[in-house]
């Protein structure tokens, strides 16, 4: 059974290794949802501020790993 | 149902991509174990754990056919984009220096020496080389499985040319092992993590967005500008990362 427990870890690293980058993901994914549900805007705008945001994750977390490594 | 190039020619390029990567890590394992403790048992480990991950394929995707496609793209489309903007992020970072790059050959002697380690094994039947070779074909072929179902799920038609991708990955990463017998250390993951990690993240991000109704522009061509957008943001972030990094480090300190 140990080796059921090392791939399930395995497959949670496969989406988490930084858990704020994910967690920011998730958050962004949720925001976007109540967007498309409270505020009249159109689909196609959605969808580009949707990449924007998650464009903006990356790189911030990528800017804060660097910072970090000073 | 024609969907298009866009779909099926990055669908193929990304799954062998990705299932290239974890190919290479599988083989560097099996190889150390074989090559230690005898073949036999590292071979039939290995295949054994092909046939058992061949089984859960099968079941997955009969059981994703009945899935209301929207639901399959958000589920799908977010893990893919967890798992492809990780994969980018960590492929930046390596790039830029910040970590250090995935070894091959090192993992190689680690494997060798820890299978020395556990004692003499050239009987007729090898537990512990099966066992290692099939565990790591167990959790390296469950990341193929997942990446080719995450890439292959979000639209009607996309599973088979993923799994092609796949299984050209599978069938070139053993070519290789049957003729070099060692392990691919001049493969460069990082370069295909990098580019993977761009592909995913295009595929993941158009996917939720079909998911929750978004209207691309373009339709199906968007991806290929996703793929360019993401590409570039990643390309601009390494340089940025090394200077950031570079500023204050004394160049001894960094590897």
């Amino acid at each position: 059974m140990k080796w059921i427990k090392t791939i399930l870890r395995e497959i949670y690293g496969l989406f988490v290794d930084d858990g704020a980058f994910a967690l920011a993901i998730l958050i962004w994914l949720g925001l976007i949802g109540w967007i498309i549900s409270r505020l009249d805007l159109s689909p196609a705008i959605v969808a580009l501020i949707f990449f924007a945001g998650l464009a903006l994750i990356l790189i911030e977390s990528t800017a804060r790993y660097a910072r970090r490594k000073r | 149902m024609d969907i298009g190039w866009a779909h099926t020619g990055t669908s193929i390029v990304a799954s062998f991509l990705a299932s290239l990567v974890e190919c290479v890590e599988a083989l560097t394992v099996i190889l150390a174990v074989g090559s230690v403790r005898g073949w036999r048992s590292a071979l039939v480990g290995a295949a054994t754990a092909i046939a058992v991950l061949l089984i859960i394929v099968t079941a997955l995707g009969t059981a994703l056919t009945r899935i209301p496609l929207p639901i399959i793209q958000f589920v799908v489309g977010t893990l893919l984009l967890l798992f492809g903007l990780r994969w980018l992020r960590k492929a930046i970072l390596r790039s830029a220096g910040l970590i250090p790059l995935h070894d091959e050959e090192a993992a190689f002697a680690k494997n060798s020496e820890a299978m020395r380690n556990l004692g003499t094994g050239r009987t007729a039947w090898d537990k512990i080389a099966f066992a290692a070779a099939f565990n790591i074909t167990m959790l390296e072929g469950t990341e193929v499985v997942f990446i080719v179902i995450a890439i292959g799920a979000g639209r009607t038609g996309t599973l088979f040319p993923a799994s092609l991708g796949a299984v050209a990955a599978l069938l070139t990463v053993i070519a290789f092992g049957l003729i070099l017998h060692r392990p691919l250390a001049r493969v460069p993951e990082n370069t295909l993590k990098f580019i993977v990690g761009v592909l995913l993240s295009a595929f993941g991000t158009f996917w939720v967005g079909e998911g929750m109704h978004l209207a691309w522009p373009a339709d199906d061509w968007s991806i290929l500008a996703l793929i360019a957008a993401y590409l570039a943001i990643a390309l601009v972030m390494v340089p940025l990362c090394r200077s950031q990094s570079k500023s204050s480090a004394p160049i001894g300190e960094r590897s």
